[in-house]
C-alpha cells in the first residue's frame, strides 16, 4: 500500500533505532498521546525496540476510553428507546457503562447501528423519517470535523429527525493537565499526527515554552513514531526544548482551515470530565447553540443518571500514565477484553487492551531470540 | 413461497428444484443414503451455515455448505465420499434465490466429486430465519493407519498454510450493511480434500508414512490465529510464526487496514493449515504448491517446545508479540 | 488519532452539493467526502478518517522523508563499520 508500506521498513527502522540509542545518555520519559500511536507501538513492539534508552508513558488519546461515565449512561438510556435508531462508531459497543452497554441494549432488541461515518447516520435518518437517529459523536479533534459535516449535512436536508450526542475532548487541554500534575514524569511529548492535520500545530507552542518540554508532531507508521522519537531525544540531549513536525506529509503548521472553520461553527469549547481523570476544564466540545435542533442531550432531556464506576479498575491511573496496564492487579484476571471493567480495555486503542492483545511472553517463560534486543 | 404466493409442498420443491441441481442417484427416495464404504475408518461431520447475505463476492451459502464440509473431512485426511444437505428456508424466500443456491451447490459437489446424496427441508414462519439456513452432513473414508489430529503436533513441525489469507471475510465484509466498500477481492471458498491427498501421496509414493503429516485445520471463523491456537492447545506445543512469511495479498491489506481488522483473525473458506515433520514438509510443500488450490502454499513457522499453547508471532522489526483469538464478532474499528 | 489511512482521489462528483469521491487504498475502494478539501484534484493523495479526507498527502514530502530514512540507513552503516549489518535480522 503506498505511502504506508514504505513507513514499515524494517531495515530503516533498525537504523533509527541505532541512532536514538547511538544519542541517548540517559534513559528519557516519552508519552504519545493518540490512541492509535499507542496501538501501532505495541502492535510492532516499538518499546521493546527502545527498552533502555526510552520509557513509554501511554497517554489518554483513547476518545473512546476517556468519554465520561455519565455520558455513557446517557448514550445507553437513548438507545433503549423503541422509537430510536442510535447509531454509533464500532469501538463505543462495549464500553462499559454504569451497569450495561450498546452491545447488550441491541441484544434486547434495541436499535443499535455501527457505523463507519457518521454521513452514515444521515443517511439511515433520510431513510427513516418515522424514527428518531442519534449519533454518538465522540473523538479528538480528528473526528470532529466528519461530525460537523454531517450535523451540517443534516441541517441543508432540513431532517427533523436526527441528533448528536456530542462529547469531543481537546488534546492540547489534556496535555497541560498532564504537564501540571505534580506527579508527572513525562519529559517529552509525541504530539497526535492526525489531531495536527485538521487542527495544525500553533497550540502547541505555547505548551513548549510554558513546561519547557519537546513537542513533536508524529505519525503512526513505525519509522514515523521512531523519527518522532529520535527528534525528542535529540531535543532532551540538547537541553533545548522546541515545537517540531515530524509528519510534513501530512501536517502543515496551519491545518486545515476549511475544517477548523466548520468547527468553530458547529461546536463550542465546554469544560468536560475524562473518564478515570477528572474535570479537565475547556478541555472539550459541545454543539453550539446554533444548532440546538440537533442536539441529543437536549432532545431527549435525559434526567439525573447515578453512576458507577468499578472498585477494582485502574483504568484513571492508566490513562494518567501512573501505571502500565499489566501492574494492575485486576489486568488479565478480572478484567479482560471478554469482561473489560473499564474503557481502557474494550477499546481497541485503550493502552490496556493494546498490552492484553499485543502481550509479550513474560520474563518466565523461554522468549525466542531476538537480534533486535541487544544494543 | 415468493410474494404474496402460498406455500409450495416440499416434495415439489425436491422433484423440481434441488433433484435435478443435485443430480439424482436414480434409486428411489430413502430416509439415509447407504454407501459401500469397503474396510475402514468413517470420518463423520456436521456444519451449519448461517451466513449473511447468501450471495457475496464469488459464491453464495451453498457452495460455501458443501465445500466447507467436505475441508473438515479433508482434516482427517479422510477421503469424502457424500453429503447430506438440509435446508431451513424462511417464509417468504424467492423459490429464484433457493434455485440459483441449489445449483451452485450442485455444481460446487460435481466439482468435488462428492455428491449431495439425501437431504431435508423445512419452512419456518417469516423471521425464523436469514432467509435461509443450511445443515450439511459430510461422511467419508480414512484410510488404514493414518492419524492426522491436531493432538499430533509435535516441537520443530513446520507450519504450512495453503494460500492466501483474509479473503473470504473480507469478501462477506463488503458486502455487509453499512460498512460496503468497494473490493476485487472474491471468496475463496474451495474443496481442499484433493490438496490434502496430494500431500498424503507426495510421502507414500516415496515410501514414507503419510503421518508425517501431524495436524490439518482449515482456518475459518476466527482465521489462521484461531486454527493455530486451538492446534498449539490441543497438543501443548508453542508455536513461532514469522509475520512477514505469511501471505497476504494488498487488497486484503488495505481492506482490513481500513476497517481496523486484523487479516490474521479475519475467516477463509479455502485454505488449509497443516503442521508437517521438518524433514518432510519440503516435498509437502512441493505437492502443496503443484496444485492449483495450494499454489500460494508457504512456511509460516514452526511448533516449539517453549511457552506450550500460546502462539508468538515475529514482526519484521525483530519483536514478538503474543497472539490470541479475538472474542465474539468482529467490529471494524472506526476510532 | 485515529484511523487515518493513504489513498488516492480516483473519481469526484457531486451529492446535494457536496463534493465527494472515490479513494482507493490499495485495492479497497470507498466512497469518501472532499468537503473538506475543496481543491483535491484526481490522482493526488489524501488521508481518509470516518469517511472525509481530512488532508492532502504531500507526496514530495513523503519521498523526502523517506530519502532521509535512507541516507540515515547508509550513515549508520558506516558508523558501525561493517557492511553487512542490514541482513543481520534473522527470521
Amino acid at each position: 500500500m503506498k505511502y504506508l508500506d514504505e513507513f514499515r521498513d524494517p531495515v530503516a527502522a533498525k537504523a533509527l533505532v541505532e541512532q536514538i540509542r547511538r544519542t541517548a545518555t540517559q534513559p528519557w520519559t516519552i508519552m504519545e498521546v493518540c490512541g492509535g500511536q499507542t496501538h501501532s507501538i505495541i502492535r510492532n513492539g516499538i518499546d521493546q525496540l527502545l527498552e533502555g534508552a526510552v520509557e513509554f508513558i501511554h497517554g489518554p488519546g483513547c476518545p473512546v476510553c476517556v468519554t465520561p461515565l455519565e455520558m455513557i449512561d446517557r448514550a445507553l438510556e437513548i438507545a433503549g428507546r423503541e422509537d430510536v435508531i442510535f447509531c454509533s462508531f464500532g469501538d463505543m459497543l462495549r464500553v462499559p457503562g454504569s451497569r450495561e452497554d450498546l452491545f447488550s441494549v441491541r441484544a434486547r432488541g434495541g436499535d443499535v447501528r455501527v457505523v463507519y461515518s457518521p454521513l452514515d447516520a444521515t443517511r439511515i435518518a433520510a431513510d427513516n423519517p418515522d424514527k428518531q437517529v442519534v449519533f454518538f459523536g465522540v473523538g479528538f479533534e480528528t473526528t470532529a470535523p466528519a461530525n460537523a459535516m454531517s450535523v451540517l449535512h443534516a441541517q441543508r436536508l432540513g431532517l427533523t429527525n436526527f441528533s448528536m450526542l456530542v462529547s469531543h475532548v481537546l488534546v492540547p487541554p489534556a496535555m497541560t493537565a498532564i504537564l501540571s500534575s505534580p506527579t508527572n514524569r513525562v519529559q517529552g511529548f509525541l504530539a497526535a499526527g492526525h489531531v495536527c492535520t485538521v487542527m495544525g500545530t500553533s497550540e502547541y507552542g505555547p505548551l513548549v515554552e510554558k513546561f519547557g518540554v519537546p513537542i513533536v508532531v508524529t505519525g503512526f507508521e513505525p519509522l514515523d513514531l521512531l523519527e518522532g522519537v529520535r527528534q525528542v531525544v535529540e531535543l532532551l540531549e540538547a537541553g533545548t526544548p522546541e515545537l517540531r513536525n515530524a509528519y510534513p506529509r501530512a501536517v502543515t503548521a496551519g491545518g486545515n482551515v476549511v475544517a477548523r472553520e466548520a468547527l468553530a461553527d458547529v461546536f463550542a469549547v465546554t469544560d468536560r470530565p475524562w473518564r478515570g481523570i477528572g474535570m479537565i476544564p475547556q478541555s472539550g466540545w459541545t454543539l453550539s447553540p446554533r444548532y440546538a435542533d440537533f442536539d441529543a442531550e437536549l432532545t431527549f432531556g435525559v434526567g439525573q443518571l447515578t453512576v458507577q464506576e468499578s472498585d477494582l479498575c485502574h483504568a484513571g491511573e492508566v490513562l494518567q500514565g501512573l501505571l502500565k496496564p499489566n501492574e494492575c492487579p485486576a489486568f488479565g484476571n478480572a478484567c479482560t477484553p471478554r469482561t473489560p471493567l473499564g474503557a481502557t480495555m474494550v477499546s481497541s486503542e485503550g493502552a490496556c487492551a493494546a498490552y492484553y492483545q499485543f502481550r509479550r511472553l513474560s520474563a518466565g517463560a523461554a522468549a525466542p531470540t531476538s537480534a533486535a534486543a541487544g544494543v | 413461497m415468493g410474494h404474496g404466493g402460498g406455500g409450495i409442498l416440499s416434495e415439489e420443491l425436491i422433484e423440481n428444484l434441488f433433484l435435478p441441481a443435485f443430480g439424482s442417484s436414480g434409486g428411489p427416495s430413502r430416509d439415509s443414503a447407504v454407501l459401500d464404504t469397503g474396510a475402514g475408518r468413517i470420518a463423520l461431520t456436521t456444519d451449519s451455515y448461517v451466513v449473511n447475505p447468501l450471495f457475496f463476492p464469488g459464491g453464495t451459502i451453498g457452495d460455501l455448505a458443501v465445500n466447507g464440509t467436505i475441508n473438515d473431512l479433508a482434516c482427517s485426511g479422510a477421503q469424502p465420499l457424500a453429503l447430506t444437505a438440509g435446508f431451513i428456508l424462511e417464509e417468504g424466500l424467492e423459490v429464484d434465490v433457493l434455485g440459483a443456491i441449489a445449483q451452485a451447490m450442485g455444481r460446487a459437489a460435481a466439482d468435488a466429486g462428492v455428491p449431495v446424496v439425501t437431504g431435508d427441508t423445512k419452512v419456518v414462519g417469516r423471521g425464523g430465519a436469514d432467509g435461509l439456513f443450511i445443515n450439511t452432513a459430510g461422511v467419508g473414508v480414512v484410510p488404514d493407519g493414518l492419524r492426522i489430529g491436531p493432538e499430533q503436533a509435535r516441537p520443530g513441525d513446520h507450519i504450512i498454510v495453503s494460500g492466501n489469507i483474509g479473503e473470504h471475510g473480507v469478501a462477506i465484509m463488503s458486502v455487509r450493511e453499512g460498512i460496503d466498500f468497494g473490493t476485487t477481492v472474491t471468496t475463496d471458498s474451495a474443496p481442499l480434500h484433493r490438496l490434502v491427498a496430494a500431500m498424503l501421496a507426495s510421502l507414500t509414493e516415496r515410501g514414507e508414512d503419510p503421518n508425517h503429516v501431524h495436524a490439518l485445520r482449515d482456518p475459518t471463523r476466527g482465521g489462521l490465529v484461531a486454527a493455530v491456537v486451538e492446534i498449539a492447545r490441543t497438543a501443548g506445543v508453542g508455536v513461532e510464526l514469522d509475520e512477514r512469511a505469511i501471505p497476504v495479498p494488498e487488497t486484503v491489506a488495505s481492506a482490513c487496514g481500513f476497517l481496523g481488522l486484523d487479516p490474521l483473525q479475519v475467516a477463509n473458506e479455502g485454505k488449509m493449515v497443516a503442521f508437517v515433520d521438518p524433514a518432510h514438509s519440503a516435498a509437502v510443500l512441493a505437492a502443496m504448491r503443484s496444485r492449483p488450490e495450494g499454489a500460494g502454499a508457504a512456511i509460516i513457522g514452526r511448533a516449539v517446545e517453549e511457552h506450550p499453547g500460546m502462539v508468538v508471532i515475529r514482526t519484521p522489526f525483530g519483536t514478538t508479540r503474543v497472539v490470541e483469538r479475538e472474542l465474539g464478532e468482529q467490529l471494524p474499528r472506526i476510532c | 488519532m485515529c484511523l487515518g489511512i493513504p489513498g488516492k482521489v480516483m473519481e469526484i462528483w457531486e451529492e446535494s452539493g457536496t463534493r465527494m469521491s472515490t479513494v482507493d487504498f490499495g485495492g479497497t475502494t470507498k466512497t469518501v467526502c472532499l468537503a473538506y478539501l475543496p481543491d483535491m484534484e484526481i490522482g493526488e493523495y489524501t488521508i481518509v478518517h470516518a469517511g472525509f479526507a481530512i488532508t492532502r498527502l504531500d507526496e514530495v514530502s513523503a519521498n523526502e522523508t523517506l530519502q532521509m530514512f535512507a541516507d540515515l540507513g547508509i550513515l549508520e552503516e558506516e558508523l558501525s563499520g561493517t557492511e553487512g549489518q542490514a541482513s543481520r535480522e534473522t527470521a
